[in-house]
């Protein structure tokens, strides 16, 4: 294996990585508001950061955490809003496969949604690259992206205490998630699965710490994988 | 919140161990087997079925206003939500929210 087309490899995915940045910062630095605001201190904020390394289960880890839900709903709704990490895995895993398990830890470490979406994207376009290859892209698309999550956090987790209430921060939780799942209503199943959700969430909302979320989640996925079948069966 | 130190780094290492095994999950142990398609159907919805349902009470019932209905605040969850769509960009929609609720909460007063 020629080192300099695995070097290339690690310059596409970095160059393809680059614009995540304007994503990826205002996110961090949200997080890091969010999470001095919920009354977590700079060591646990950072903490979240680099151990779970998954925005929006971390703003739903810190959003039931500031309604005091009991330890075990948290990681359940948590680790619920990570499951699709699974699949990504499982996607990853004819590319992947191959490479030494240190490098296969690493991938999983820095998966997230953008590392994910841009090496599967890279893959189908050039499925003949070698294993060596697809990790440098991977790393690449890491680099960029990865390290600024943490720098971010720690950022708004510093400059969150500054910040007077007037400025309606406590609503930044709610922006974020919404920004997050806007562009993933892209079929009639996933607005289907967020409308059962929502409604299901609403009625149940006078159930203690966080089971009436987990039973509107279990709703919501089985609508949306029904009304994904149906769909299919009728354009058969 | 009312948690001790130790519980909430219970919860940190807890979601970072059991986040870090869903990602290693079938590139660490299965290698090039595919999941069956059942599994993935079901799989594929799980962000859209978790996060509506946990921002929307706080969007109809906000913290901030002890509970209250507040309409600057629902504005700005459904120009998020608006913003977002059209864009399909994460960024635009915070921009477009964050604009919305500031316009609102002064405009309204």
């Amino acid at each position: 294996m020629p080192k300099s087309s695995v070097s290339a490899a690690y310059w596409a995915g970095f160059r393809h990585g680059l614009p995540f940045l304007l994503v990826i910062i205002p996110f961090g630095l949200m997080f890091g508001i969010a999470g001095t605001e919920a009354g977590f201190n700079l060591a646990e904020v950072l903490g979240f950061s680099v151990l779970v390394i998954a925005g929006a289960s971390q703003f739903a880890a810190v959003q039931l955490m500031s309604d005091n839900a009991p330890v075990v709903m948290v990681l359940a709704t948590s680790l619920a809003v990570n499951l699709r990490m699974a699949m990504y895995s499982a996607s990853l895993a004819p590319h992947l496969g191959g490479a030494p398990t240190w490098q296969k830890a690493l991938a999983a470490y820095f998966m997230v949604d953008q590392t994910y979406a841009m090496a599967m994207l890279e893959y189908e376009r050039h499925p003949k690259q070698s294993t060596a290859e697809k990790i440098a892209y991977y790393a690449g698309v890491c680099t960029p992206i990865c390290p600024q999550w943490y720098f971010s956090t720690l950022i708004g987790a510093t400059v969150g205490q500054a910040i007077p209430p007037e400025f309606a921060l406590d609503f930044a939780v709610p922006i974020t998630f919404l920004a997050m799942l806007a562009p993933m209503l892209r079929t009639l199943a996933h607005v289907a699965a967020a409308s059962v959700s929502i409604l299901l969430a609403l009625l149940l909302a006078f159930l203690p710490g966080g089971v009436g979320l987990l039973i509107a989640a279990a709703a919501a996925m089985f609508t949306g994988a029904q009304v994904e079948l149906w769909q299919h069966r009728r354009r058969l | 919140m009312n948690y001790s130190t130790t519980t909430i780094w219970v919860v940190i290492i807890g979601l970072g161990v059991g986040t870090f095994l869903l990602r290693f999950s079938f590139l660490g142990t299965i290698g090039n087997r595919p999941l069956p398609e059942w599994v993935l159907r079901y799989l594929r919805y799980t962000p859209v079925a978790v996060l509506p349902g946990l921002v929307a009470p706080l969007v109809i019932w906000p913290a901030a206003t002890g509970g209250v209905f507040d309409l600057a605040r629902f504005l700005a969850a459904l120009a998020t939500v608006g913003f977002g769509i059209i864009t399909r960009n994460n960024l635009a929609g915070i921009v477009g929210g964050l604009a919305v609720l500031y316009l609102a909460l002064f405009g309204l007063g």
